[in-house]
């Protein structure tokens, strides 16, 4: 089973190095995909010996992964695993990604926050932001998760194949689930724990995402 | 009167400018029909100003300058979308472009290829 671990990255010099030590102690095939830093997130990431891939200029985390996703496949990866460079996540659960790819023949795993009690999120986050955003999830993509846009997520090769990602910025991780609904993938959530550090995507992000969303309707 | 007299010289010249541009290949033909059209309606109210308050009358709308700004407004919302659509192309081709060539570039790298072999 070739597993490749696909790290979308801007600007995170400051992690990028953790977060593959982490990665390196459990997987081998490692490619950064660095949108465009103007930092040294792609020089650290090839020091370390990954592979790595440069946006020439900064276009957005659905645009890392889709770039993530097609360098992963041309070399030959069965399944492809998307990880933050943010250091919240841990490379230890990756294993649990896996397993159900494997084993039940499932195409997309999407990682959650509440199905264990392991994350530490800022209350507000919580219910003011996640919460609304399940909601929003499930309006556009019909399914019925208990998590939203939690970047931990492993990808049959199948899965990567159908799914191509349009929405450039945040509304990829919408999209991707509109895509599972669409292609009739088969998908299950696993809990993962992430460490809260940085708030991540805020009330006015969310509003982005919305519009983005909307916008991209109306063109089709 | 005279301000009559500007608005007719001015839909004119645009109008002559339009079809510069169609014969220059800058616009589409559906473009082309879209700017005649309207040049033509701002020249026949100009010259003869008492067509809007016409259609105001038609419609119930007060008054003709009500109506002339109500579609002015329409059509500068219709406008805009189509500049948010452009826009879009814009970028997802600029994505497509930046995507081939980290691939290609990644593909070039020697290191990449051996440390796989």
């Amino acid at each position: 089973m070739n597993v490749y671990i696909v790290v979308p990255a801007y600007n995170e010099e400051k992690n990028i190095g953790m977060v593959l030590d982490n990665i390196m102690q459990y997987y081998k095939n490692i490619v950064v995909v660095d949108d465009g830093s103007s930092d040294r997130t792609y020089e650290i990431a090839l020091s370390k010996g990954v592979e790595a891939v440069k946006h020439e200029v900064n276009r957005g985390q659905g645009a890392a992964l889709q770039t993530g996703n097609e360098y992963a496949l041309l070399r030959g990866a069965d399944i492809i695993i998307h990880f933050d460079s943010d250091n919240q996540m841990q490379a230890s659960e990756i294993e649990n990604m896996i397993n159900p790819i494997i084993n039940q023949n499932v195409d997309v795993v999407l990682g959650t926050r509440f199905l264990s009690q392991n994350s530490n999120i800022p209350w507000t986050k919580k219910y003011l932001i996640i919460k609304p955003a399940i909601y929003l999830n499930w309006l556009f993509s019909g399914l019925k998760l208990t998590d939203a846009h939690n970047g931990f997520r492993a990808l049959s090769s199948y899965a990567a194949e159908n799914i191509k990602l349009e929405q450039d910025k945040m509304a990829h991780a919408t999209e991707i689930l509109e895509l599972i609904k669409q292609n009739n993938l088969k998908y299950c959530e696993v809990p993962v724990t992430i460490n809260y550090h940085e708030y991540g995507q805020g009330f006015a992000g969310g509003i982005r995402i919305i519009r983005d969303l909307v916008f991209g309707k109306l063109i089709k | 009167m005279y301000f009559q007299i500007i608005i007719a010289i001015f839909a004119i010249f645009a109008l002559y400018r339009v079809i510069a541009q169609f014969l220059k290949h800058r616009i589409t033909r559906n473009e082309l029909f879209f700017w005649i059209i309207f040049w033509i309606l701002v020249l026949a109210v100009g010259t003869f100003p008492s067509i809007i308050n016409y259609i105001a009358n038609i419609v119930g709308i007060g008054r003709g300058v009500d109506v002339a700004i109500y579609l002015s407004i329409l059509i500068i919302f219709y406008l805009l979308f189509k500049v948010f659509v452009r826009l879009d192309r814009i970028d997802k081709d600029l994505t497509k472009i930046v995507r081939k060539i980290s691939l290609s570039d990644s593909n070039k790298s020697e290191k990449n290829l051996t440390d796989k072999l």
